[in-house]
């Protein structure tokens, strides 16, 4: 019996010649990371276990993106925590603010992580690096560090799903639809503790972006990692990072076998996949965007470490380009990284968005979780490009969030309801 | 260790932003969290929670974020177990790493309503319904789960092998 990429990788990190589903092993880590939230419990709990020095201080990143730039006095004061700590174990890759961005951009961006490696973070959107062909999962503070001081950490090997996305995608139709349309079929806890492998030539066709796009909300089904292959517009995406870079110089490359086992396989046509949306409160509460046009809007949020990379604030601005936002809304964009925002203004992607009317924002988590940076009021309403629309997520219990692809918020910005592009004129063929 | 008290019964898919909502993230001491815990999916919890008293609920139970300070707050706020039909994977292993009890036990979470008294045996894996009068034999946790959790935890385990690495 042949192997998945899942297990493949993580025979390699064990030091095992081959791991089965189900297996309890010990896998080295290749990078550990946390956030302004995450990081602090966790220096208390290496601190209070007696710890003293980490594993490896170029293989931690510390990325404080959530509540920064600092949003309040507590939130300072977490911030200074991780700041402190970074000085004082001389952590390599912290990133002040100013510096990168959301961790889950940043991290492939800067090119910190390489096909095959493993990578474990103390924020539920790890298993976003998938898209590069790695293993990367979430975990919670106490296990960040028993990372930071052990350099292992031990897993549950996981089943894995296939996910075969054939034919070709409709005009706009994008990964964050691909994703949605399949949390929706499957549920919330439709993978619990399972990769999710996505294949078939729809997944071929995106770019690595919608690949990351993808990966990211694995979780939103209960995954425990998403990955997807290896191929040119890998090799492309990783050639691309800075030189010197682990992208550039590491990595392992595998694939999983013809008879490798999988626990189901989900067969998709992404030719009917259309403009999709998750309704209040859950991800897999979808429904077609033609559908909603009766629900009308206060804010959209555009970015986050789902939808914040370049192509997805190139769509916006294809959509938003000579058009106005709606005078009841509120349009912010979230770029993921510095970067991606010295992209925007090169192309002119960032004048497009501010023309139209859209606050455009420093890289920030903010809004997406409710921190800053658009919290919504009791009875408010948003379409977001982000990855969780439950109840109290971006402001008050009370308030509802609307999950779409950059295209579908954007539309739904200028006509001031949940719109698809068509709608409000826009022009067929989007970036395909 | 056995438990006994009062249920606090939800559904399913009861995520991390209602166990304790991002606004209040900007603190990681655990009596700030716990003032929190449950606040919007049930915004009288803390009001009404004895210490000892068990939360029970349906599938999927903490999805959403990695964030260790839902376990936290809810293990501060008094309740002694959580007892579900599932566990989402981070919070399986955040209430593990932190020392909240967690009980599988999907008939148990099925039949138990809000105020019904509940006796848990975590030894004995069962989960006795007081009030019903019924008892169910809750699922054993992973042999090396079971002994993180004898070893004193992950950190306690963790201490073991780095000092086992660097001899």
């Amino acid at each position: 019996m042949g192997s998945t990429i899942t297990e493949k990788i993580l025979a390699r990190a064990a030091g095992a010649g081959q791991v089965h589903a189900g297996d309890i092993i010990e896998a080295k880590i290749d990078l550990a990371l946390a956030n302004d939230i995450t990081a602090p419990l966790a220096i208390a709990e290496f601190e209070k276990a007696g710890f003293t020095k980490v594993f490896d201080p170029a293989r931690i990143a510390l990325v404080p993106d959530h509540f920064t730039p600092n949003k309040d006095i507590k939130a300072a004061g977490q911030s200074k925590v991780v700041r402190e700590f970074a000085r004082k174990h001389e952590i390599v890759n912290y990133f002040e603010v100013g510096r990168v961005g959301i961790e889950h951009v940043a991290l492939p961006d800067t090119g910190m992580v390489a096909p095959g490696d493993v990578v474990v973070g103390a924020d539920s959107h790890t298993c976003t690096y998938g898209a590069v062909a790695a293993f990367s999962t979430g975990m919670g503070s106490t296990d960040f560090a028993a990372a930071m001081a052990w350099g292992h950490v031990w897993l549950r090997v996981p089943e894995s799903v296939k996910f075969v996305y054939s034919g070709r995608p409709q005009p706009w139709v994008t990964g964050k639809d691909l994703i949605l349309h399949t949390i929706g079929l499957i549920g919330v806890d439709g993978a619990l503790y399972q990769a999710m492998e996505f294949t078939g030539e729809a997944v071929e066709a995106l770019s690595m972006d919608e690949r990351f796009t993808m990966c990211n909300m694995a979780i939103e089904a209960g995954g425990k990692n998403g990955i997807v292959g290896f191929d040119e517009k890998t090799t492309r995406f990783l050639q691309s990072r800075p030189e010197g870079s682990r992208a550039r110089t590491a990595g392992t490359v595998f694939a999983s076998d013809e008879d490798a086992e999988f626990a189901r396989v989900v067969e998709i046509d992404a030719s009917a996949v259309p403009l999709t949306v998750s309704r209040p409160h859950l991800p897999s509460n979808t429904a077609a965007a033609s559908g909603l046009a009766d629900v009308a809007i206060d804010q959209v949020v555009i970015g986050s470490c789902t939808n914040g990379r370049i192509d997805d604030l190139r769509q916006a601005a294809s959509i938003l380009r000579g058009r106005k936002v709606h005078p009841d809304v509120r349009c912010i964009i979230l770029p993921g990284t510095q970067q991606v925002s010295l992209d925007a203004i090169a192309d002119g992607t960032m004048q497009t968005l501010i023309e139209a009317g859209c606050a455009f924002s420093t890289p920030t988590c903010g809004a997406c979780l409710g921190g800053h940076m658009g919290v919504l009021a009791e009875g408010e309403r948003a379409v977001a490009t982000t990855n969780r629309n439950f109840v109290g997520r971006m402001g008050h219990p009370g308030a509802e969030v609307y999950l779409a692809s950059p295209y579908v918020a954007a539309a739904s910005a200028v006509a001031g309801h949940v719109a698809t592009p068509e709608e409000v004129g826009a022009e067929q063929g989007g970036a395909r | 260790m056995i438990f006994e008290g009062t249920v606090h019964k939800y559904g399913r898919d009861v995520d991390t932003d209602v166990i304790i909502p991002a606004r209040y993230l900007n603190t990681s001491d655990h009596a700030e969290l716990a003032k929190h815990a449950m606040e919007d999916i049930d915004a009288g919890f803390v009001d009404r929670v004895r210490p000892g008293d068990i939360i029970v609920a349906d599938e999927n139970f903490g999805c959403g974020s990695s964030r260790e300070h839902a376990p936290v707050a809810i293990k501060h706020a008094g309740v002694s177990v959580v007892v579900a039909a599932s566990f989402a994977r981070i919070f399986y292993r955040n209430a593990i790493n932190t020392g909240l009890p967690i009980v599988v036990c999907p008939e148990a979470a099925a039949a138990a309503q809000t105020g019904d008294r509940l006796k848990v045996d975590l030894a004995a894996g069962t989960v006795e319904n007081l009030t019903r009068g019924t008892k169910y034999d809750a699922e054993a946790f992973p042999p090396f789960m079971q002994e993180l959790i004898d070893r004193g935890g992950l950190l306690e385990y963790v201490k073991l092998r780095v000092a086992e690495e660097g001899a």
